[in-house]
């Protein structure tokens, strides 16, 4: 891409592809079954049933796209996404005939287009973002509470794992240093040493990995969190900023986000739980999600009845 | 246990679950007495609000006796008889501190998944979608209550089920729908929908001072009901050009203040006119059938107050901001802040100013479930609401 990156236009591109992400993926979620007929997959029970996760995957585009503080990094999501759907509606295309096969053709037409304006917003996008494959990331939360105990809970580096699902454990190992494990995609756990290198009482900490300790894929991150006085006695504002190479690098993420397991929505939902824990004393669960908020579980829910 | 489930569109059964337990230490489980359907459940049933599952528990308007409690919970005890609040709130976020229970920041685990939807999340909900938490609801024997150091209700003497079982849900409603209206004396109240919600914020509209109280709708049981509970007036939309008349009882001003007690699903009299909303809901390019909030905009007088109580989910189509905005209306709306309005509720009930059980048409079994929804649907046989009993 040669011609000069215009943020700007790519931005007002990557929203219009987030509203569009939203409309596709209301319909998904509420009709799947008018959506199938539309595009003629409606016969296919495996289609069907894919509808739905489809629409929740176009709405986490839709958040992403609309609100994200880099919205054409998403862009690439969908282009993933799209190449998801030209592959079910291909295989679609293979066994049909007649007015349902014009369906198809129809859709995949219509996909096709889609993909060639996703590509060009995250192509334009990369032209201007270079970079080194790390990702940056920042998630924040308002907790009703003071500032010194909102700071006092987290620096208790043992009570992370209560707030941050993935994490298994954080051990204290002395010197200013801890042990991270942490869940990571696909079933694996991966390990790693941090030290603390800021620690402002009420205001500020900031750690550093230091180096890989267990089997697994390597992480390597560097983050902050800052505690500081909402306005008109509303509490803290808990900002959390993180750069980090995840397992997999780039590819990786963009895979695991594509599942619903990008790391923004994780921090994000990390600090819903921290806020419950600190303003109720637990964290929210129904029988639909007894284990707590977890945005990737969504589409594993189970219906809402007791759990036995 | 036995308990009503969403088993897909337009469809629910009658199926045996676990019985609920304790998860948390605030929870309290709650053996049920009596339970209702509401016009809310009608949108799930229909199909309108996204992420259900099949096999989701439904109904969020209940009450019963506490059978067990959480370690957390000390204002309760097992036999206490409770009213349940239907959007559960914690009590200690700042939404709940400002009473604005319905948007508790806490209480839906889910609340990802409605930021997308919403921007922001609000409180979760019992039996009421995955979005709002995925929690099981009091269409059943029994249900686990999160939250029950604040949000049931006792309700310590001998008034029966029936008058105070709509406090967990539509009577407060209605109370909010013209609470919001800020009525002041010589006012007249246009509420659109004479269902239960609509009964009871033209009711509460009355308690509130209003001058006139005047009723849309097209049943004639449930208008009949409005003007002999309410002494509202009323006007049958299927015959009447709705605008005009109002301009004509209001002498061109347009009433004051309108509710719409409607909601999502409104019924347009104009086949042309519904086709065209029907048509794009179906293909979900948009998700309301919005006629009765249209309306409602268009017939507000300048300055007046729009108070939405109605349910909305996603998109609206042809919405009149040009009204809204030229003639300085306030649109005011919300799930019902239901816990601020429990106490002072129940004692005008306590002390005969409401009798909230006047809107019950049919008294049925929960195993008659399905065919309870069937006919609050289609409204047959003069239905206006249906309290089943386990
Ligand atoms: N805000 C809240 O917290 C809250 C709580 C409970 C219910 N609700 C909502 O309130 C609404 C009403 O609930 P309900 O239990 O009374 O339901 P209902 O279905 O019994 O009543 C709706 C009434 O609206 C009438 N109607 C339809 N189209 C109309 C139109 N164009 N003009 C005038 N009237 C029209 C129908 O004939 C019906 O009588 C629903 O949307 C429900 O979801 C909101
Ligand atoms: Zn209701
Ligand atoms: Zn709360």
């Amino acid at each position: 891409m040669s011609a000069p990156y215009d943020e700007h236009e790519a931005r007002g591109l990557a929203r219009a592809l987030g509203w569009m992400s939203l409309g596709l993926g209301t319909a998904q979620l509420t009709a799947p079954r008018a959506v199938g007929r539309t595009a003629g997959v409606d016969d296919s029970p495996v289609i069907r049933a894919l509808l739905p996760l489809v629409g929740l995957r176009e709405l986490t585009h839709a958040a992403g796209l609309l609100r994200g503080h880099r919205p054409t990094r998403w862009a690439w999501t969908r282009v993933a996404g799209d190449a998801m759907d030209l592959a079910i509606l291909g295989t679609a295309l293979r066994d049909r005939r007649g007015p349902r096969r014009q369906r198809v053709a129809a859709a995949t037409a219509a996909v096709a287009g889609i993909t060639a304006i996703d590509l060009y917003t995250a192509l334009r996008a990369r032209a201007a973002a270079g970079g080194t494959g790390d990702l940056h990331l920042r998630a924040s939360v308002t907790v009703n509470r003071p500032r010194a105990e909102a700071y006092r809970h987290w620096r208790e580096f043992g009570n992370l794992p209560r707030f941050m699902t993935h994490l298994r454990s954080v051990d204290d190992i002395g010197e200013g240093r801890t042990r991270w494990t942490a869940e990571a995609p696909v079933k694996s756990t991966v390990s790693w040493e941090a030290e603390l290198v800021e620690d402002l009482p009420d205001e500020l900490i900031a750690w550093r990995s230091l180096r890989d300790t267990g089997q697994g894929p390597g992480v390597s991150s560097s983050g902050s969190v800052r505690f500081s006085d909402a306005p008109g006695g509303r509490g803290t504002e808990v900002r959390v900023e993180m750069t980090y190479a995840p397992p997999g690098g780039r590819v990786g993420a963009a895979f695991a986000r594509l599942f619903g397991e990008h790391p923004e929505q994780q921090v994000r939902d990390d600090l819903r739980r921290f806020k419950q824990i600190l303003e109720t004393g637990e964290v929210a669960r129904s029988d639909a999600r007894p284990e707590g908020f977890r945005a990737r579980g969504f589409a594993r829910e189970r219906p809402a009845q007791p759990v036995a | 246990m036995k308990a009503n489930c969403w088993t897909g569109r337009n469809t629910v059964e009658i199926e045996r679950v676990p019985d609920p337990q304790i998860l948390n230490p605030r929870d309290a489980i709650v053996r049920i007495t009596s339970t209702a359907i509401c016009g809310s459940d009608l949108h799930l049933y229909d199909g309108y609000v996204p992420t259900m599952k099949k096999g989701d528990v439904l109904g969020h308007e209940f009450m019963g006796e506490v059978v067990e409690v959480g370690p957390g919970v000390s204002n309760l005890r097992p036999g206490d008889r409770v009213v349940v609040p239907f959007p559960i709130a914690c009590g200690n976020c700042w939404s709940c501190e400002h009473e604005l229970y319905s948007l508790c920041e806490n209480s839906n685990p889910n609340a990802g998944i409605a930021e997308k939807l919403l921007g922001h999340s609000p409180a979760g909900v019992f039996g009421y979608s995955h979005m709002l938490g995925g929690y099981p609801g009091g269409q059943a024997e029994y249900a686990r209550v999160p939250f029950a150091d604040v949000g049931p209700i006792k309700i310590e003497d001998d008034l029966p089920d029936e008058k105070v079982l709509f406090l967990s849900d539509i009577l407060p409603t209605g109370y909010m729908g013209a609470e919001m209206c800020g009525i002041s004396p010589g006012d007249t109240i246009a509420v659109w929908g004479a269902g239960p919600v609509g009964q009871f914020a033209a009711a509460s509209a009355r308690l509130l001072g209003a001058e006139r109280v005047i009723v849309i709708d097209r049943f004639p049981h449930r208008l009949r009901m409005a003007r002999e509970h309410t002494g509202a007036e009323t006007i049958d939309y299927a015959e009447t050009d709705v605008l005009e008349e109002l301009r004509e009882m209001t002498a061109g001003r347009g009433p004051d203040a309108c509710i719409d007690a409607v909601g999502m699903e409104a019924h347009h009299p104009n086949p042309a006119m519904y086709g065209y909303d029907r048509a794009k809901q179906a293909a979900r390019l948009e998700t309301e059938r919005p006629y009765a909030l249209r309306e409602a905009i268009m017939a507000c007088r300048n300055g007046g107050v729009v108070s939405v109580i109605g349910v909305y989910t996603g998109l609206a189509d042809k919405f009149p901001m040009g009204a809204l905005m030229n003639r300085s209306l306030t649109l005011r709306t919300g799930q019902c802040h239901t816990q601020k309005y429990l106490r002072p509720l129940l004692d005008r009930i306590r002390n005969g100013e409401i009798d909230p059980s006047f809107v019950i048409s049919h008294r049925m079994r929960l195993d008659q479930a399905p065919r309870a929804y069937e006919m609050f649907k289609n409204k047959v046989d003069d239905c206006t609401k249906i309290v089943l009993t386990p």
